[in-house]
């Protein structure tokens, strides 16, 4: 009886065999790498409608988050503000530029200006600025140097395991409380010198919570 | 008793295990590989119906996939409904053939030659219905590898102190090592295929799952080390599968879940409702591919057997779990047991009882052990019994949970029978393309039980017995 299948077919169980874990490790490795947030997320900047400097305003003229974002320390949500808080000063300075014309007619129809969000949770994590600040977690530990950004990019992945990791141990990530919108401050530096229990201005213990219902409620 | 007296095998002074006077090595290929190559008109008989039914699960999963499982008849204290029921029924169905595969290879019980291939190919198609349910229950299923330890990036780890969680390493463990026996099994007989086979794709198809199998000295010895080791790693699974399936219901605290003679009576229960189902299939396949004489009367005969020893120990479990439900002195637990005799569920309790206590004591009459027509009929009541069993356990310990604020009645929706039916037509069309494309019976180990492979044997005219 002629053979069926030729003589090299003899090889693919081994083959299969040394190079079938392999693979599988691979493609597991491979979800795990080039799946995740950290991959997929990090680094997204989308070009806004009105081309606003981070760099410049809070960077370079050194204003206070909470000017602009004023409902971090009270809601949710860090409110993206009205075109009339950029007016406030844009009525007064750089009034014909034609990049500021968008915030310009805002103001005056109360159209929103289009801007695209950047930092967006999926709808099945809670999160809530409020106790974040409250513990002493500066704006800069999850949106980074935006002072330092002229188009505003995700620093961090906001992934689960991200969370987890800080709510897990907070501490290096925590400060005084009345440095948290301090952009320069340094955790190897600044948060190695400081040591959040033995803090006299806080009025209790950082207790992040660490199971399912914390977030997914 | 004349007319019990099986045939002798006039070496051993035991049953014969294949019936017939002269019959060769070669006529036993021949029945097993005859049906296969010229199909009867009969397989579309039972085929047609069972890829209907496929259509109604398929139909069902569709839209519970669209709506979500809603659809099903679950509420707030049953949570586990009909998916769980069906989820353990069709487990338990699987373990008969891992039985007859494993433990009674090593024990050297050689009938079971002849019905170990169907037997473990029912296994396989019964744990993958199975395995439907509680992937579907999830209401996730896209999420079903979660419970595997993977790295990701929620950093969201298996918790290995849920027994929900040793399931899915017990059942897809139980799932991996039938189907790595059966396949083994079935090396040398697709060769057999292999080389009857007229036309070249069959050659090819055969010849790629046969691995290259000739049959030579070697080919066996490796063979034979392989058969035992894995018999040897299927036989705790027999024991360890449904141990480990009854620890999701044992290992909670809610009345009627919360007793340790839960394993030893689930893994009973599991072999039971596995030899009905054998018997369920075995009747119409011996009958329609001429397979009498290999799957003869004292095959089935055995098999009534453990349906009798098991059920009267399912028998034994329910009126220990009573006496232990009222030893005990637990007021809760002693409700829940009365709640199961006379309360919302007294009727499916009692076709439990019924079909589960009462049927398998027919067996004890040998006449009825060894007619086809009673076998059938009793086998399917043992199924519907089990099935019941489940139904039992799952719904009547949960519908009256602890707070009597909470419990409900819960009754299944058209869409819960659906996918029940519709899993037996999943069931039915892998076991009809199973007997349509695959040889049936083991025929290498069929020969090797055979009077004439005995070195003693000289042959004997047809004068059973006188041979010494």
């Amino acid at each position: 009886m002629p053979a069926i299948f030729p003589r090299w077919t003899n090889n693919i169980p081994l083959a299969v065999a040394v190079l079938g874990p392999f693979a599988l490790a691979g493609l597991v490795g491979f979800v795990w790498y080039y799946f995740s947030p950290k991959y997929t997320d990090v680094g997204y900047r989308p070009i806004q409608p009105v081309p606003f400097s981070h760099k410049l305003h809070a960077g370079d003229m050194g204003m206070d988050c909470r000017y602009c974002h004023n409902t971090v320390e009270r809601a949710a949500v860090a409110a993206v503000p009205p075109a009339a808080t950029c007016m406030n000063c844009h009525s007064l300075v750089k009034t014909d530029s034609p990049r500021l014309k968008l915030v310009r007619d805002s103001a005056e129809t109360g159209e929103t200006i289009p801007w695209v969000r950047v930092h967006q949770l999926p709808d099945f994590a809670f999160f809530d600025h409020r106790p974040h600040l409250a513990a002493g977690v500066g704006c800069s530990s999850c949106h980074g140097r935006i002072d330092q950004m002229t188009i505003v990019e995700m620093a961090q992945p906001l992934s689960m395991g991200w969370c987890l990791e800080c709510h897990r141990n907070p501490e290096p990530n925590l400060r005084p409380v009345d440095q948290i919108t301090n952009m320069a401050w340094d955790p190897a530096t600044d948060g190695k010198a400081y040591d959040a229990a033995k803090d006299p201005k806080r009025k209790r213990d950082v207790n992040p919570p660490e199971h399912c219902s914390g977030c997914h409620r | 008793m004349a007319q019990y007296q099986d045939e002798l095998d006039p070496i051993t002074g035991r049953k014969e295990l294949v019936d017939g006077d002269n019959v060769t090595f070669h006529d036993v290929t021949e029945a097993v590989a005859r049906p296969i190559e010229v199909p009867s008109s009969r397989w579309w008989i039972a085929f047609i119906p069972s890829v209907m039914l496929l259509g109604v699960y398929l139909i069902s999963i569709a839209y519970l996939l669209y709506m979500g499982t809603g659809i099903w008849g679950l509420n707030n204290p049953v949570a586990w409904g009909w998916a769980i029921v069906n989820f353990v029924f069709w487990v338990g169905i699987g373990h008969a053939g891992t039985l007859i595969s494993a433990i009674l290879f090593l024990f050297r019980q050689k009938w079971r030659t002849s019905i170990n291939r169907a037997a473990e190919a029912m296994t396989i198609f019964a744990v993958i219905c199975a395995l439907q349910f509680p992937t579907f229950h999830t209401g996730r299923p896209w999420f079903i590898y979660w419970p595997l330890p993977l790295p990701n990036q929620m950093e969201m780890w298996p918790n290995f102190r849920s027994p929900l969680l040793w399931d899915v390493f017990a059942v897809s463990t139980y799932f991996t090592v039938s189907l790595l026996f059966w396949y083994v099994g079935l090396i040398p007989d697709l060769a057999t295929m292999r080389d009857r086979a007229k036309t070249p794709i069959r050659r090819f198809a055969y010849g790629l799952f046969a691995l290259g199998w000739r049959g030579s000295t070697r080919h066996w010895l490796n063979y034979e080390k392989a058969y035992m080791i894995l018999a040897g790693l299927s036989t705790p699974l027999v024991l360890s599968v449904h141990t480990i399936v009854s620890f999701d219901f044992a290992v909670s605290q809610l009345p009627g879940w919360h007793t340790t003679i839960f394993p030893p009576y689930f893994v009973a229960g599991a072999i039971f409702s596995g030899f009905a189902m054998v018997l369920t299939l075995l009747l119409p396949l011996r009958a329609w591919f001429k397979l009498e004489h290999i799957i003869g009367i004292k095959h089935l005969e055995n098999m009534a057997k453990i349906i009798l020893l098991t059920g009267t120990m399912v028998g034994y479990a329910y009126g220990m779990e009573f006496f232990i439900a009222w030893y005990s002195g637990n007021p809760y637990e002693s409700y829940a047991f009365q709640n199961r005799l006379f309360g919302d569920y007294w009727w499916a309790y009692w076709i439990m009882v019924s079909c589960n206590v009462i049927t398998p004591q027919f067996f004890w009459i040998r006449r009825i052990r060894r007619s086809v027509v009673w076998l059938f009929i009793l086998s399917i009541f043992v199924n519907i019994g089990m099935w019941f069993e489940r139904f039992v356990i799952t719904v009547t310990s949960l519908h009256h949970d602890f707070l009597p604020s909470s419990w409900d009645y819960y009754s299944p929706t058209v869409w819960d029978v659906s996918t029940l039916v519709g899993s037996f037509g999943l069931f039915f069309t892998l076991f009809c393309l199973f007997v349509r494309y695959l040889p049936t019976v083991a025929i290498g180990e069929v020969k090797s039980v055979m009077s004439i492979a005995n070195p003693h044997y000289h042959g004997d005219g047809g004068s059973h017995g006188e041979h010494h």
